[in-house]
């Protein structure tokens, strides 16, 4: 199975039960680089796949908890070489696909014809860039298809029937469903029209849906139920860590159905 | 873009930006997918209006009853005879709100206007680019809100006076850099939200696709009017053409008209702040490397992990670690050769242009006069045509601190 078909299949089998699935996402190095493999090894556990941030100084798809979280990473030195290095380190691999998300810039200056084999050589599965739309994303495409990972596309309630088409032709892993319109970690709910717009979704992508941006709780998991194969949880569980809560117990408590 | 010939033959006729904006390698469009619709939508509006008569008109109209248009064109006699060479003087300053950025912000606001926009959201540096915003979008009724970085509202206190009164709404920026490129990023975020309803009235050359494009054709208007007027009382075309270069809006509209005049030597002069060291500057085309920030791929200071280096000028509107994608290829092609000027000589030519000339320009106006000096000394008794950008008194603050401290 190639580093892109472990994503889906990952969600698919979580989700069977008609749960969503959970991906959940933490900035590397915050809340600090010593904690990074420990707090990665027990969301690993608790989640279905892992998205690691990589920080970057103008985060402009993200609120302003992820603005944080980046800020602090970054004053610690955390770097895309070091997160790969860590990532390297962790023996056995985890079983659990981990994908990184980090704006285009550091990854054009680690160099995009080396990315793909460093990322594999660290076990990473695959890469989501929020500021390289469909149409820019040839190159990195090229390079990161060539090893079996995944470039992971996003859409949003705005975009077009014609354009989602093309995107989700082109879905590896899963396609990323951007619930509002705005930035990662507002808290504005779920809109009604929202899970048409995720059947609609479904309807024309050939790997599972993720929802994400202000998914923050247990009450939108249960409306987006049945519309989508997983979530992704950012910002609320940076927050978790922030707070030095125990987030493999948060996302536990995700799972459990209310009564 | 194999050649640098190849480039320039390409810059020379006009060939850019290609339908996918880029200029060569650079520019593009490296947004969130959230953006992608409005981003297209105003580059079907640009397309629909802006060389169409009804708009041309409407603008012409406007830039000529409201924004003092077309600007002067100065002989500066005695700065000629301390420097060394003929210095004329393409004067922005006296633009309506006092620097060339009104060009841009009245075009884009009565764009806004027709492509039936609620509401414009700005960024600004210096404050230059929120009070051409403001004043626009009071004059066509929109309302306006403009981000500015925490540091920026310090140093150019007058010009968020200016904006409250003419009715904007300015959210300072406490996260990132406090800066232009903080408020970039802001205002960029504010979009996000509600890319449909909202206008985002980027102020420089920079940017996704369409934007570098929409604002050198609003901004080409100072060339061709200088080429024209010096044409006029010389006859003739200047030995050379010089710009201060931040984002890079009133440069390249200075030099859209000349690129084809081979003759003439272009030369876009950078912010070289305290010198070369990392962070001490904002001198992009000097010591970047190309990159991607604020949705294009264009020359960035940046580190070895492509995270974006704090900047340092005196000049606020400067003070910004990219620039626009053209400027990019303009430096690639060698038809501009970008140099820089420090705090000081800028400073230095403050002094100059206000003594010898009674004109006090704007800081980032003052790094093209620096350059200038330069060239009349390699260049004794040549033709020099700066671009004033801007006029000064936004810049009280910085010269309270500078040039008046130093005297009693």
């Amino acid at each position: 199975m190639s580093a892109h078909e472990r994503i889906s299949a990952a969600i698919r089998t979580a989700s069977a039960g008609g749960d969503p699935a959970l991906v959940a996402y933490l900035t590397a190095g915050f809340p600090s680089r010593e904690r990074f493999r420990t707090d990665l090894r027990r969301i690993a556990g608790a989640a279905d796949v892992v998205e690691i941030g990589v920080p970057f100084t103008d985060p402009m798809a993200d609120g302003v908890t992820i603005q944080r979280s980046s800020r602090a990473a970054l004053e610690q030195g955390v770097s895309l070489r070091w997160i790969l290095a860590e990532l390297e380190a962790i023996r056995p691999p985890l079983a659990t696909p981990l994908l990184l998300m980090s704006y285009l810039n550091p990854l054009l200056a680690f160099g995009i014809e080396s990315l793909a084999s460093a990322a594999e050589r660290a076990g990473v599965t695959g890469f989501i860039v929020p500021d390289l739309p469909f149409d820019e994303g040839d190159a990195l495409h090229a390079a990161l298809t060539a090893r079996g990972l995944a470039l992971v596309q996003m859409v949003t309630p705005v975009t077009s029937q014609e354009r989602l088409a093309r995107i989700c032709a082109r879905g590896q892993g899963f396609v990323y469903a951007v619930t509002i319109t705005g930035t990662t970690g507002r808290n504005t709910g779920v809109a009604a029209n929202v899970t048409e717009y995720l059947d609609i979704v479904r309807r024309h992508a050939n790997v599972p849906v993720c929802a994400g941006f202000g998914i923050r709780g247990r009450e939108q998991l249960e409306q987006l139920r049945g519309h989508v194969d997983g979530v992704v949880i950012g910002s609320a569980l940076v927050e978790i860590l922030e707070q030095g809560s125990d987030p493999a117990q948060w996302l536990q408590s995700l799972r459990n159905r209310q009564p | 873009m194999s050649t640098n010939s190849e480039a320039l033959q390409g810059l020379i006729a006009g060939r850019f930006p290609d339908a996918r904006g880029r200029f060569g390698p650079f520019g593009g469009r490296y947004v969130p997918e959230t953006l992608i619709p409005a981003l297209e939508r105003l580059t079907e509006g640009v397309q629909a209006h802006l060389h169409d008569a009804e708009f041309r008109q409407a603008l012409g109209s406007e830039l000529a009853t409201w924004a003092g248009r077309p600007t002067a064109l100065t002989y500066a006699g005695r700065l000629s005879a301390a420097w060394g060479a003929h210095i004329w003087l393409k004067r922005e300053d006296l633009a309506h709100t006092g620097a060339h950025k009104i060009n841009n912000a009245l075009g884009q606001a009565l764009l806004a206007q027709r492509l039936g926009a609620r509401r414009i959201v700005a960024e600004t540096g210096a404050g230059q680019h929120g009070v051409a915003s403001a004043a626009a979008c009071a004059r066509l009724g929109l309302p306006c809100t403009v981000y500015m970085g925490a540091i920026d509202m310090e140093r150019q206190a007058p010009n968020v006076g200016r904006m409250r009164l003419l009715g904007a709404q300015v959210v300072p920026v406490t996260g990132g850099d406090r800066t232009l490129r903080a408020a970039i990023d802001e205002a960029l975020r504010d979009w996000v939200s509600d890319p449909l309803g909202t206008y985002y009235l980027l102020g420089s050359a920079v940017g996704p696709h369409p934007y570098p494009y929409l604002v050198r054709e609003l901004q080409a208007v100072i060339g061709r009017e200088a080429r024209t007027q010096y044409q006029q009382v010389a006859g003739r075309l200047p030995d050379a053409v010089i710009a201060c270069v931040g984002g890079g809006s009133n440069a390249i509209g200075m030099f859209h008209a000349f690129v084809p005049d081979r003759g003439v030597e272009i030369i876009g002069i950078e912010a070289g702040g305290r010198g070369a060291m990392l962070g001490g500057n904002a001198a992009t085309l000097s010591f970047g490397r190309p990159g991607v920030l604020h949705g294009s791929y264009s020359m960035l200071l940046q580190d070895a992990d492509g995270q974006i280096q704090e900047t340092h000028s005196v000049s606020a509107g400067l003070d910004y670690p990219g620039v626009g994608p053209e400027h990019a290829l303009l430096a690639h092609s060698g038809r501009v050769r970008y140099e820089t000027a420090g705090d000081e000589e800028s400073l230095a030519a403050v002094r100059a242009l206000c003594e010898l000339e009674g004109i006090l320009p704007a800081l980032e106006s003052a790094h093209a006069l620096a350059g200038a000096r330069r060239w009349a000394h390699a260049h004794a008794g040549g033709t020099v045509l700066v671009c004033l950008s801007g006029r000064g008194d936004k810049d009280m603050p910085t010269f309270q601190q500078t040039l008046l401290a130093e005297r009693p």
